[in-house]
C-alpha cells in the first residue's frame, strides 16, 4: 500500500492547469505546422501562420494560448494499491484548480447553475473522472476544454442496422453543422460503443490522444485515416475561410456495445487542443 | 493587400469594406458577450442609455483572462457569435454598426446589417495571445460585477480581422469555401 498526500495532488493540478493553458502540447504543434506546409490558399497560409505565431507568443510569455482556458477536465487512473491521505481528493483537485486558474491568471468560465447562472469565481468544479486500475502509480491529466467547440458536440443512439455508413455520415454531418464556429482547424474525437454515457467519455479521451497516434485496431485506425481525409474534403478549412485543413486529426475510441444499439458520440476541439499528463 | 482602416466606424467607411478584405484595425472599441449583452437591450428596453455612446461604434465578443501584473489585458480572442445573434440587430438599431467575431451568423443578423450598413469581422479564433498584442489600452466601463463579461472600453493599434460579412450581405465563409472547393474540383 502506497500512501499519497492528498495536497501533492493539489499541487500537481494546479501545476498542470496553467501548464496546459499556456503550452500548446507537442504532437498539436506538429499536426498544425504539417497542415501549414500543405496549405496553398493565401487566407488559409495566413491564418494558420497566425496560429503558430500565437502559440509561441504564448510558450514564450507564459501566457494562456487561448482566453477560453475552459472547463478544467481532470482524469485521475489511480493505482489500486494508492491510498490517499490527509483529506477529500474531490476538494484536493478543486482546489487545485482554484489555485491555478487563480495563479495562472486564467479566466474563470465556469457558472455555479446550468440555467440560473452566476460564476463560481474560482473556474470549480473540475470535471473530474476516476478510474481504478492496476498498481500503485497515480497518473494525472488535465485537459481544459473550451465551450466555443464544445457546443459543436453531438451524439447520436444509432440502430445497428445503420452500420459503419451511419457513423461515418454523422461525423461528416457533425462537422459541417460545426462549420466556422469551433474555430477550425478542429480536432474530432469520437466515441463508438458503450452505453449514452460511455460514448460521449469515450469521444472526450479520444481528444486526449496524442495526434498522429492510431487505435490499435487496424480496422478503426483506417477508419481515422478515412475520415480525416473525408473530413478536409468539406473544404471548411482555417476559421472557416475555406481551405485544405479543416481539422489536423480525427481519433476514434471504441468499447463493447448492447447487442440493440451503436452509440456514437463526437466530441469537437478546436486547434488549441490541450492536455497534460504526469505520472506519480 | 491589408487595408488599414480608423474608426469610428461611419456608414461611407462600413459601405467601402467587402467581404475577403483583410484589414488592420485602429481606434476605440468596445467590449462585450452573452451576459453584457444581455444587460445592455434591457437596458435599452426600458428607455435607459447604455454604457457608452453606440453611434458608428464597433464591439469585439471577448471575455479575456485576468491582466498579468504589467500587461494590459491577458489572453483576448473573438468568442463565438452567434450567441449574440438575439441582441446585435437591437445593438445595430442604436447605431453600433461594428462587430468583432468568429462563427456563423443568422440570417436576420444579415439583414439588419443591410439595414443599417453593419460590417461582421473576423478576429482568429483561438489567438487570444497574438490579438492581446494589438489592445494597447484597456478600461472597464460597466458591469464589474460580470468578471470576464464586464464591458471594457478598448484602444487598438493594427488589429488584423478579415471582414466576413459586409454591409451589402456578402459572406466570405460562402464564398471562400466554395472557391476553395471550385479550384479542387477543377
Amino acid at each position: 500500500m502506497r500512501e499519497i498526500h492528498v495536497s501533492v495532488i493539489t499541487d500537481m493540478v494546479e501545476r498542470l492547469c496553467i501548464e496546459a493553458n499556456t503550452h500548446l502540447p507537442q504532437d498539436v504543434k506538429c499536426a498544425i505546422e504539417g497542415c501549414r506546409a500543405r496549405e496553398d490558399g493565401v487566407i488559409a497560409k495566413g491564418v494558420l501562420d497566425n496560429i503558430i505565431e500565437n502559440y509561441r507568443i504564448a510558450d514564450r510569455e507564459n501566457v494562456p494560448i487561448c482566453q477560453d482556458t475552459g472547463m478544467a477536465c481532470v482524469f485521475l487512473e489511480i493505482g489500486q494499491d494508492v491510498h490517499f491521505v490527509g483529506g477529500d481528493l474531490r476538494e484536493a483537485v478543486d482546489e487545485g484548480v482554484r489555485r491555478g486558474y487563480t495563479n495562472g491568471f486564467l479566466r474563470k468560465s465556469v457558472v455555479a447553475d446550468p440555467v440560473r447562472r452566476g460564476n463560481t469565481g474560482d473556474n470549480t468544479p473540475a470535471m473530474l473522472y476516476t478510474e481504478i486500475v492496476p498498481g500503485e502509480k497515480v497518473s494525472v491529466t488535465v485537459g481544459p476544454k473550451g465551450f466555443g467547440s464544445e457546443n459543436m458536440s453531438a451524439i447520436r443512439m444509432f440502430k445497428p442496422s445503420a452500420g459503419l455508413q451511419g457513423i461515418k455520415d454523422f461525423i461528416l454531418e457533425t462537422v459541417e453543422a460545426a462549420g466556422p464556429n469551433p474555430c477550425p482547424p478542429m480536432v474530432v474525437g469520437v466515441g463508438i460503443g458503450g452505453t449514452f454515457d460511455k460514448a460521449a467519455l469515450l469521444a472526450k479521451k479520444a481528444l486526449m490522444r496524442p495526434l498522429g497516434s492510431s487505435h490499435p485496431d487496424p480496422f478503426y485506425a483506417d477508419l481515422e485515416k478515412e475520415m480525416l481525409e473525408k473530413v478536409n474534403a468539406l473544404g471548411i478549412g482555417p476559421q472557416g475561410f475555406g481551405g485544405k485543413t479543416t481539422a489536423i486529426g480525427l481519433n476514434i475510441e471504441t468499447l463493447p456495445t448492447h447487442i440493440a444499439g451503436m452509440p456514437c458520440a463526437i466530441n469537437i476541439n478546436c486547434h488549441v487542443t490541450r492536455h497534460k499528463t504526469e505520472v506519480l | 493587400m491589408e487595408k488599414r482602416i480608423t474608426l469610428p466606424l461611419t456608414e461611407e467607411l462600413a459601405q467601402s469594406l467587402r467581404a475577403g478584405d483583410s484589414i488592420l484595425l485602429t481606434g476605440t472599441i468596445y467590449t462585450s458577450r452573452d451576459a453584457g449583452h444581455k444587460r445592455m437591450c434591457e437596458a435599452l428596453a426600458r428607455g435607459e442609455e447604455l454604457p457608452f455612446d453606440p453611434k458608428d461604434a464597433t464591439i469585439y465578443y471577448v471575455g479575456p483572462t485576468p491582466a498579468k501584473p504589467g500587461q494590459v489585458i491577458g489572453s483576448a480572442g473573438p468568442t463565438t457569435s452567434g450567441r449574440m445573434d438575439a441582441y446585435a440587430p437591437t445593438m445595430m438599431s442604436v447605431g453600433a454598426r461594428g462587430m468583432i467575431g468568429k462563427g456563423a451568423r443568422l440570417p436576420e443578423v444579415v439583414e439588419a446589417m443591410k439595414q443599417y450598413s453593419g460590417v461582421y469581422f473576423g478576429a482568429i479564433g483561438g489567438a487570444g495571445a497574438l490579438l492581446a498584442k494589438c489592445i494597447k489600452k484597456c478600461e472597464l466601463i460597466a458591469y464589474e460585477d460580470l468578471g470576464a463579461e464586464a464591458l471594457r472600453k478598448l484602444y487598438v493599434e493594427d488589429m488584423p480581422l478579415v471582414v466576413i460579412i459586409d454591409s451589402q450581405g456578402n459572406n466570405l465563409y460562402e464564398t471562400g469555401r466554395a472557391e476553395y472547393l471550385a479550384q479542387t474540383n477543377a
